[in-house]
């Protein structure tokens, strides 16, 4: 996908800066999270695009797009799948639903980070925690919450995902 | 003129009166931040006032402050108040201290990063209790985490922080036993500049440097927690004319200059102090050498001039010095018959041609690139022989940090001495058209190939002696009668004035090639002959003499130029 910036999307960020007044670095971050909602990932460009309307090296926005796992560098899959590792979802289960979902879709599960699956369907990444710890394993299949997931659950899970 | 030893008038300073390891100082309440602007001093500061150094990585006295390394972490306390805001006092009268503890651990000290933290009347640090000692051992247990403790192979041993700092404060074993973090090895930053990320300890200094001193903000952190690493911005390079200073004032071996990599242990390199010739800001430095082989420079630091940086071309610039083809035989040559001659000879030759020389018949050329000394007695045989003189104007580019436009190292010297007029070179058309006219029918040349600067190998070839001192061969060299080997900067002493008018000595850091000697040292000699008069046959008396005659330098010796150098006015 190339890098083409909106009227309206430029109009958003504009908005964005004006929220700062002070310091137009402050706006960062918005910046990115709307790129990222707008694009789905944050490119080279983007970055570039970024640190333009700042007034800032590309570095400084570059590190904030690494420092932060939620900031893609790549575009990711349509389903993206966020199970979650932290410490009563990883008692509960979470190592074996993330294998499962790895092996399914031809990943390697100890890699680090969100992987894709080959037809760009299907993302899957571990997160920390997503605050319901009474129900664990806990995943998220992009902005809907699942609790319990078993592996079988997943399946069910996945063939609603078309 | 003015007396050039100007002696500083120093106010009435406001102090503070604090305790450091129970030892009552007083210390100024404002100090000089990286800027130079005063703020209120810091507990590192007055720790160093009280003559002891508190470890730290990140905090440079150039630099923002960042206080990230944590290094510093010293226990301290400060008066106890009393609920009426009244000092708490002891049984024996004195004020009692309240050290700084955590709130709800009364018996855990908090100790207080000591490059930030102000401090306050009454307060009391403890730089060497063993609390303090317990965090710089935690902190360095924790630097040391994922560090691949291979100073073996590493060009920062001996000069590390983190190896200083480890023998001093350290633990002897490492209590980690889980793998490593493996970070990026061998990252090519740079033209002049490859990071290991690996021994790296995030201090920022480079960032810190490159953003707010050379004012390129290329270098920043990328992703997080243990896998955070150093980085230019993906497809750019760090390649700012200062990228090298980065290397000096990396604590540890992250950042290794290109140059200097894998060339040489630290501890064999003998130093002398020195001045960079490349422009006329003239920046202290510090030359590394060993077996008559220069392997760096590293800027020396200079707040009148240069502070604790230097550019990277400069710094780059000393290769010539060790060059295979270096002028290293006296030669005469009559016709086409060169000969190796001694210096007694030559001088003596020299120096009755140039007695025996019509008022008028010779003119100078003598770089800027000379000494202070070397101009001045050149000078001399000028006024002997009525000569007319000039040096060679050389201008570049500038910037606004360090890098001047005006590259010769001297030209305030040649001005000063009387060589040359306000304009470098405003004479070198009336020496050509001399020679061609057949007046001038001697030509002394220092260090300049005046071939290149409007005095052609046709009209050398017209005079009667041309004597020529150089480094390098060149046209000039080539016409030469008496061609003078002589020394780099760095093979004599000598003294340059910079282009504000700082007066600078060098000393030497390695032995000249072959015949080759210190021109004011045969200078000297030819000054005794043609004049008549008597000099100093030591550096030190010769820049004494000179003091006395060239009046911008008056009340100036040698010894009161101390490391820094002396201003007079220009």
């Amino acid at each position: 996908m190339s890098f083409t910036v909106t009227a309206s999307f430029e109009a958003e960020i504009d908005e964005l800066i004006s929220h700062y007044p002070v310091n137009k670095r402050s706006a960062s971050l918005m910046l990115l999270h709307a790129t990222q909602e707008e694009f789905g990932y944050i490119s080279k460009e983007a970055i570039e695009w970024i640190a333009k309307k700042l007034e800032l090296q590309p570095i400084n926005v570059y590190e904030l797009v690494t420092f932060y796992p939620m900031f893609r560098q790549e575009p990711a899959g349509k389903y993206v799948l966020k199970v979650c590792r932290t410490l009563s979802c990883a008692l509960g289960g979470s190592h074996k639903l993330h294998d499962h979902l790895c092996t399914k879709f031809g990943m390697d599960p100890h890699k680090h980070g969100l992987q894709t699956s080959k037809d760009g369907k299907f993302s899957v990444e571990f997160v920390e925690c997503l605050a319901s710890c009474g129900t664990a394993p806990v995943m998220m299949c992009n902005d809907d919450f699942y609790e319990g997931v078993s592996n079988d659950k997943a399946e069910e899970i996945l063939k609603k995902c078309s | 003129m003015s007396n050039a030893a100007t002696t500083e008038t120093k106010p009435a300073v406001e102090t503070i009166r604090i305790k450091v390891d129970g030892r009552e100082i007083d210390v100024p309440k404002m100090m000089p931040d990286w800027q130079g602007k005063m703020v209120p001093t810091t507990m590192l500061q007055a720790c160093q006032i009280a003559g002891g150094e508190v470890p730290h990585y990140c905090y440079h006295p150039k630099l923002p402050i960042a206080g990230n390394c944590r290094m510093c972490l010293v226990e301290f306390g400060t008066p106890a108040m009393g609920p009426d805001r009244k000092p708490v006092m002891n049984e024996d009268g004195t004020p009692k201290i309240a050290k700084s503890v955590l709130p709800y651990e009364p018996t855990t000290p908090r100790g207080a990063i000591a490059c930030a933290t102000p401090i306050s009347p009454g307060m009391e640090i403890y730089p060497n209790s063993a609390a303090t000692k317990q965090m710089r051992e935690a902190v360095l247990e924790s630097l040391l985490i994922n560090h691949p403790l291979d100073c073996p192979i590493c060009d920062q041993a001996g000069e590390c922080k983190l190896q200083e700092y480890s023998v001093e404060h350290g633990q002897a074993e490492s209590k980690f036993v889980e793998p490593k973090v493996h970070k990026p090895k061998a990252v090519d930053l740079g033209p002049r500049i490859m990071l290991d990320d690996e021994r790296c300890v995030l201090c920022t200094r480079c960032i810190r440097f490159t953003k707010d001193i050379a004012g390129d903000d290329k270098l920043g952190i990328v992703n997080r927690g243990s896998y955070n690493t150093i980085a230019t911005y993906p497809g750019t390079k760090f390649d700012n004319n200062y990228t090298l200073n980065t290397v000096d004032i990396c604590p540890v071996g992250a950042l290794t200059s290109k140059d200097f990599r894998f060339q040489m242990r630290v501890w064999f390199l003998k130093e002398a102090k020195s001045l960079c010739t490349s422009c006329g800001t003239g920046c202290n430095i510090v030359v590394g050498q060993r077996e008559n082989k220069v392997y760096r420079y590293e800027p020396r630091d200079n707040d009148a001039v240069n502070g604790p940086w230097m550019c990277d071309s400069g710094r780059l610039n000393y290769k010539w010095i060790g060059r295979a083809d270096r002028l290293s035989q006296l030669i005469k040559k009559q016709g086409d018959k060169a000969e190796r001659i001694s210096w007694t000879a030559a001088t003596k030759e020299i120096s009755d041609k140039l007695r025996a020389a019509a008022a008028g018949s010779v003119a100078i050329i003598a770089s800027a690139r000379q000494t202070n000394e070397e101009l001045y007695l050149l000078k001399k045989v000028a006024t002997k022989t009525g000569a007319l003189t000039d040096s060679v104007a050389r201008n570049g580019a500038g910037d606004k940090l360090l890098v001047n436009a005006d590259k010769n190292p001297n030209s305030n010297g040649a001005r000063l001495t009387g060589i040359a007029g306000a304009e470098l070179g405003a004479n070198i058309a009336k020496i050509a058209e001399g020679i061609k006219g057949g007046t001038i029918k001697t030509l002394i040349v220092f260090g300049e190939d005046v071939t290149k600067h409007g005095i052609g190998i046709d009209l050398l070839g017209k005079l009667e002696l041309l004597v020529v001192s150089d480094i390098l061969p060149s046209k000039t060299t080539e016409a030469a009668h008496y061609l003078l080997p002589g020394c780099a900067h760095v093979e004599k002493r000598g003294s340059f004035t910079n282009v504000k008018g700082r007066v600078q000595k060098f000393m030497k850091a390695v032995e000249a090639p072959g015949d080759a000697r210190a021109e004011w040292e045969f200078l000297h000699d030819l000054v005794h002959n043609v004049t008549g008069q008597n000099g100093f046959v030591s550096i030190e008396g010769l820049f004494n003499q000179m003091a006395t005659e060239v009046p911008a330098f008056n009340g100036v010796t040698w010894a009161s130029l101390g490391d820094k150098g002396v201003t007079v006015q220009i």
